[in-house]
């Protein structure tokens, strides 16, 4: 499954009519998700991220183009891709009148499981998410950490080797985050492909092996996040040497991996380069060669942020704010 | 096969929530008992009044109450769902491959099997005052009260999930129960009624059904108005549950 194509999707279009005028929230959409990735779609609230994943998961008609997903055509076999998908919703998809476990077992026998199947699948999950101490207890006394590993898990029940999550992490602190991260990391690494919507920058950059930006329909760019930034400007290395400016820029003008080069006012030179991580040994070798003092370097990347910026001409900051 | 074993996963999941809070069945008992001590009796005197159907004011008003709880002891059901909507609950099942006729099903069961059980409780308590019914007809009226349980709880799911808030789904309801209550001589006969007001409520399938409820109190089984009222209330209850199964398949937004 790695390496392969497990979603395809050509031209996806999705129109709402309301009574005064024809939205076109999805305006034709073109990806590829291969197996054991974590796939990002990034995108400010609007852009069309989420009816996209609703699409995907048989939740939401296309109104136009073809999506293959799991390996099963969407249009055509939408209950074989639901066997073979899991999905966990923004809203979560738990019951506060439920118990975790009473939750997964349901679960696992909506989709065919014997009841012995699914009481120990639902125990293993439990297990495996850390939710053991309040597997018995119903969800509305469960904290907001633990309700969303509680519908990842009502997600994984049936063991989908593509999973969706619609904006995981939103509304959790800080340390249930960074947990909810880790889970995502091992399942990916379990072999699971993860396709998740965002709008956090650092969620897309941390996560996500590949990732696309979506803005007002569109998808404007897609890459690894290293790629993306790179496309925009490179890595910035800015190096200050002992004896002034001058002398350094002179010297890093004729670079080859030197795309521009520029004296500060601070008296430190700033140079754009393809690959930081590389052109930073060279840098060390130069001064050294010259006999130059080194007396500090730092590495700059661009952020996502500046990806969108350049796209869409917005930063996402601001739209999200 | 699968959508049998679908409709019996999805009623227990349902049937456990309401086993936590069985405090339900109370309540909504509470109505029907509190019109027939404090509003039966006015009937008692006014049974003699020409135009009353024959049969005493208990066989005549009991029959009524039990048809109103079929009613409208299922036209609120919806509300729960709403809630299930904001939780995800409903996005979550429509993911799976569970039948989409089970989801609506196995909570319709759920909920006949409450207005059952709340129907069984009116008529013991109607007995000391003085209602006679036996046996069959019990079965005849609980069956009637149950198509009408399917009829009412899958009209409210399908505006639940068309209309998604509370705030507009209890005024449809209240004012959409309104007339079909009174329309439906459940409170007073129709018998009493000018010939206008008959003809408005013979478009009113309840009337049917409390009909036929009261045919059946009166030992009337055989009476044409026993199948008619089964058969109207059968043939809505079909209807409501195709369009209801449709509105748990289709897209919410």
């Amino acid at each position: 499954m790695t390496g392969e194509a497990v979603i395809e999707t050509r031209g996806l279009r999705r129109v709402f009519k309301t009574r005064k005028e024809t939205v076109e929230a999805v305006a034709g959409v073109d990806l590829r998700v291969f197996g054991g990735e974590v796939f990002g779609f990034l995108g400010p609230n609007g852009a069309g991220k989420t009816t996209t994943l609703r699409m995907l998961s048989t939740l939401l008609q296309p109104s136009g183009g073809e999506a293959t997903v799991a390996g099963c055509d969407l249009r055509r076999e939408p209950g074989r891709v639901r066997e073979r998908i899991g999905y966990v919703g923004q809203k979560g998809g738990s019951d506060p009148q439920v118990s975790g476990r009473d939750e997964l077992i349901l679960q696992g026998r909506l989709y065919g499981m014997s009841k012995g199947e699914s009481v120990q699948r639902a125990a293993e999950l439990l297990n495996v998410l850390e939710l053991e101490d309040c597997a018995d207890r119903v969800g509305s006394t469960y904290s907001g950490g633990q309700r969303r590993r509680l519908d990842i898990g009502i997600g994984l029940m049936h063991g989908p080797r593509l999973l969706f999550l619609d904006e995981p992490t939103t509304g959790l602190d800080p340390q249930s985050r960074a947990r909810l991260w880790d889970e995502v990391r091992r399942l990916r690494d379990s072999g699971t492909t993860i396709f998740l919507t965002t709008h956090y920058l650092e969620e897309a950059d941390a996560l996500c092996d590949r990732l696309a930006i979506i803005d007002h329909g569109r998808i404007v760019a897609e890459g690894s996040p290293d790629d993306l930034k790179r496309q925009v400007a490179g890595d910035v290395v800015t190096v200050g040497v002992s004896g002034g400016a001058e002398e350094a820029l002179k010297l890093f003008e004729g670079q080859d991996f030197v795309r521009e080069a520029s004296a500060q006012a601070d008296g430190t030179v700033r140079l754009y380069v393809e690959r930081g991580e590389t052109a930073m040994p060279a840098i060390l070798r130069l001064l050294d060669r010259e006999s130059l003092e080194l007396k500090t370097i730092t590495l700059t990347r661009p952020s996502l942020d500046d990806v969108f910026l350049r796209q869409t001409g917005r930063s996402l900051r601001e739209v999200a704010a | 096969m699968k959508t049998l074993r679908d409709v019996w996963l999805v009623f227990l999941r349902y049937w456990g929530i309401f086993i936590r809070n069985p405090a339900w069945v109370v309540i909504g008992v509470l109505q029907p008992v509190l019109y027939l001590v404090l509003f039966a009796p006015l009937l008692k005197s006014i049974a003699a009044v020409p135009g009353f159907p024959r049969g005493g004011a208990y066989n005549v008003f009991v029959p009524g109450l039990l048809i109103q709880l079929g009613m409208f002891g299922a036209a609120g059901v919806g509300f729960s769902l709403i809630a299930e909507l904001r939780a995800g609950v409903v996005e979550r099942f429509r993911v799976t491959p569970v039948s989409r006729f089970a989801l609506l099903m196995g909570r319709a069961l759920r909920d006949i099997l409450m207005l059952l059980m709340q129907a069984t409780i009116l008529i013991v308590l109607s007995l000391p005052f003085g209602l006679n019914i036996h046996f069959t007809g019990v079965l005849v009226v609980l069956a009637l009260i149950a198509l009408l349980g399917l009829l009412m709880a899958s009209i409210s799911y399908a505006c639940a999930l068309w209309l998604k808030s509370e705030d507009s789904f209890a005024p449809l309801i209240f004012t959409a129960t309104l007339p079909l209550l009174l329309l439906s001589g459940v409170l007073l006969p129709l018998s009493l009624a000018p010939g206008w007001l008959r003809n408005i409520a013979a478009a009113n399938p309840l009337s049917y059904a409390v009909d036929a409820a009261r045919a059946v109190f009166n030992d009337h089984l055989g009476d044409v108005s026993v199948e008619k009222g089964v058969l109207i209330a059968g043939v809505l209850a079909i209807f409501a549950v195709a369009l209801a199964v449709r509105s748990f398949g289709r897209a919410l937004a």
